[in-house]
């Protein structure tokens, strides 16, 4: 059994309470920090740690606090993404249910180290029951003087409230949210500025995800050196909470090294394959990653070791699929999921995905024409052109279909239909 | 259900809020929910409680999933079409529940109880196949086990009073 971090205080049916929260250590931290550390120090701590954003662009959260300006204008404002809505991703879920106060105490530090005096917890309408959890522990956590004016007699103030979304995949993405918390149709914004120097009414803006702020309690109480060794791998850092869900045994949320083989969370954790399902493949962090194959059965899961397969580790949901899945159909149901999902601000995604759905479709039903293969490979790279990281993240099951599947795209095309389909 | 005290409770929000538009949604979601659904006069409501124009609630309202601008049942089905259900058999789910409600996709039985819609992973994958009542997440579903959560809301009290509405549509149950 590996170190229970971000989960230890999970329980099967309810949420740790702020007292159970406490005896494993829980605001701690925010006490200690508060007396003796100044904003500088916490975020070259989270600097020295090398905690990349868990949101899904891996983005180093020390990197992304040292952009706000020592003299950057207030107030500033704290922002946490639980939008959680790229497909095969529920951990932000997990973690929110099982330890409310530890995303909390997240937060406090994190604003204390930008000097944010406003936070906003962005969630998604499915998670109600996850934004009622967060309201009443933001209130307790108000209570014990952990959160509000003058925390713990410091004097720094932090005030958090949560945010209900309205429901749209792009929301997640940074700039379309702010949009979003501002009551604007939530289209994504091309930096500069960046969010950091002109964000949520053009103050500076610090976002990060869920788990990503969930780590900073505990880096902050043991220091970026545990940290970087709780990591297998010499590249990792810190747990990874992976979700796993499809042909397995046993979906559901573990936290484990970053850099642990997919092997082993399938066999290990995940309780195997399902009874008589064979591993082909799996998307090894959410609907936009590209697909991982038998080749790649052992690899070490973490960022950089996905980066050289041509990978993402993404959000790090695992989406297993067996030896019956149609590699066509499941692209082909990814890719539904992003034309329906596009925001349509930019030409190249609003009209570039629903053609790559027409010509998937077309294969999938026994349509399709050998030109078509070559074709899907020119959309794809038009694709990269668009305005947000919407449609390269689009394309990346795509581009995997065309790269370890082209031989079941083939059959499809000359058996005129779906070869996993009865005849 | 939302009543009017709370539309009034959001009113004092929104005049305590520095940026009365960030309340948009959940005004919107407040109107939906005290009128079932949000109408063009819902639309020109929330315009005028939050002073931006109808047409900026509109582009909101036709954005999100979970605003309706057509009326819906009391019991909203959302079903999860994404990829880990449609692994699980989503789709069986989904003719499933048209069979048993005698309804297409997007709408509304006659008794005014169900709307089934379709929807992107509701973030419950390891549940899957999963789908969402009313924003309550339930799953893994089997066949069995959906008749008898359909079925309950049948014979629910909130059930029974929405018949009632529906048979006599005068008597409104909800005070604008
Ligand atoms: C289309 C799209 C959707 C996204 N959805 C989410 C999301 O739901 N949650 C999230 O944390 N990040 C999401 N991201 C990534 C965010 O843009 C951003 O990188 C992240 O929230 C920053 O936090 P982090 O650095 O802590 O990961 C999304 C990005 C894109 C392009
Ligand atoms: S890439 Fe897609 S989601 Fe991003 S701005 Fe363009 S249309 Fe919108
Ligand atoms: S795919 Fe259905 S809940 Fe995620």
């Amino acid at each position: 059994m590996y170190p229970q971090v971000l989960l230890q205080n999970r329980k099967p049916d309810r949420i740790a309470t702020l007292a159970e929260y406490q005896r494993s250590g829980g605001y701690e931290g925010l006490s200690r920090v508060l007396e003796a550390q100044a904003p500088t120090e916490v975020r070259q701590v989270l600097l020295d740690a090398i905690l990349l954003g868990r949101g899904g662009a891996a983005f180093p959260a020390g990197v992304k606090m040292m952009t706000v300006a020592e003299d950057a204008p207030f107030p500033r404002y704290l922002v946490c993404n639980a939008d959680e809505m790229e497909p095969g991703t529920f951990k932000d879920r997990v973690l929110i249910h099982a330890d409310p106060h530890q995303l909390i105490e997240g937060m406090a530090l994190a604003s204390y180290a930008v000097s944010a005096e406003h936070g906003i917890i962005f969630i998604r309408p499915e998670y109600e029951g996850a934004a009622r959890i967060l309201e009443r522990e933001i209130g307790i956590a108000r209570e014990a003087g952990f959160l509000g004016k003058n925390i713990l007699g410091s004097g720094f103030s932090f005030e958090l409230v949560v945010h209900r979304s309205g429901g749209r995949y792009i929301c997640g993405e940074v700039t379309a949210q702010l949009n979003a918390l501002e009551g604007r149709r939530p289209n994504p914004k091309q930096p500069p500025p960046y969010p950091t120097e002109k964000g949520l009414w053009q103050k500076p803006t610090v976002l990060q995800n869920v788990e990503t702020l969930c780590c900073i309690p505990h880096i902050l109480k043991n220091g970026a050196q545990w940290f970087k060794d709780l990591a297998l791998t010499e590249s990792g850092a810190g747990t990874k909470v992976f979700g796993i869900s499809g042909k397995v045994n046993r979906p559901g949320c573990y936290e484990l090294p970053m850099g642990v083989r997919l092997s082993e969370i399938i066999e290990e954790y995940a309780g195997g394959m399902k009874n008589g399902a064979a591993f082909k493949a799996c998307l090894p962090g959410g609907a936009s990653t590209s697909y991982l194959t038998q080749e790649h059965y052992h690899i070490e899961m973490d960022f950089e070791a996905l980066k050289k397969v041509g990978n993402r580790l993404g959000t790090g949901a695992i989406m297993v699929f067996d030896q019956h899945t149609c590699m066509v159909a499941a692209t082909l149901n990814l890719i539904e999921f992003f034309a329906r999902e596009s925001c349509g601000w930019c030409t190249p995604c609003r009209e570039g995905i629903p053609y790559i759905r027409d010509i998937l479709w077309r294969i999938e039903t026994g349509e399709g024409e050998a030109s078509d293969i070559p074709a899907l490979r020119k959309i794809c790279k038009y694709l990269w052109h668009a305005y947000c990281a919407f449609a390269p993240g689009a394309v990346a099951p795509v581009e995997g279909l065309l790269t370890y599947f082209e031989d079941e795209m083939t059959a499809h095309i000359n058996q005129k239909k779906c070869p996993f389909k009865g005849s | 259900m939302q009543t009017e005290s709370q539309t009034e409770s959001l009113e004092k929000e929104i005049q305590a809020a520095e940026h009365p538009r960030e309340l948009a949604v959940d005004v919107m979601a407040a109107i939906q929910a005290r009128d079932g659904y949000l109408s063009d006069a819902g639309v020109a409501e929330a315009a005028g409680l939050l002073g931006m124009s109808p047409v900026e609630i509109e582009e909101l309202a036709t954005f999100y999933t979970f605003i309706y601008r057509e009326p819906v049942g009391r019991y909203v089905i959302h079903i999860c079409d994404s990829v880990v259900c449609w692994m699980e058999g989503a789709e069986t789910i989904g003719e499933h529940l048209m069979k048993a409600l005698g309804i297409r996709m997007g709408e509304t039985t006659p008794d005014g109880l169900f709307t089934l819609l379709p929807v992107c992973c509701i973030g419950y994958c390891d549940r899957a196949p999963a789908i969402l009542i009313n924003k309550k997440a339930y799953g893994p579903l089997t066949i069995g086990e959906l008749d008898r959560i359909i079925d309950g809301l049948r014979n629910s009290d909130d059930a029974n009073e929405a018949a009632a509405e529906a048979a006599n549509p005068k008597k409104q149950v909800l005070k604008r």
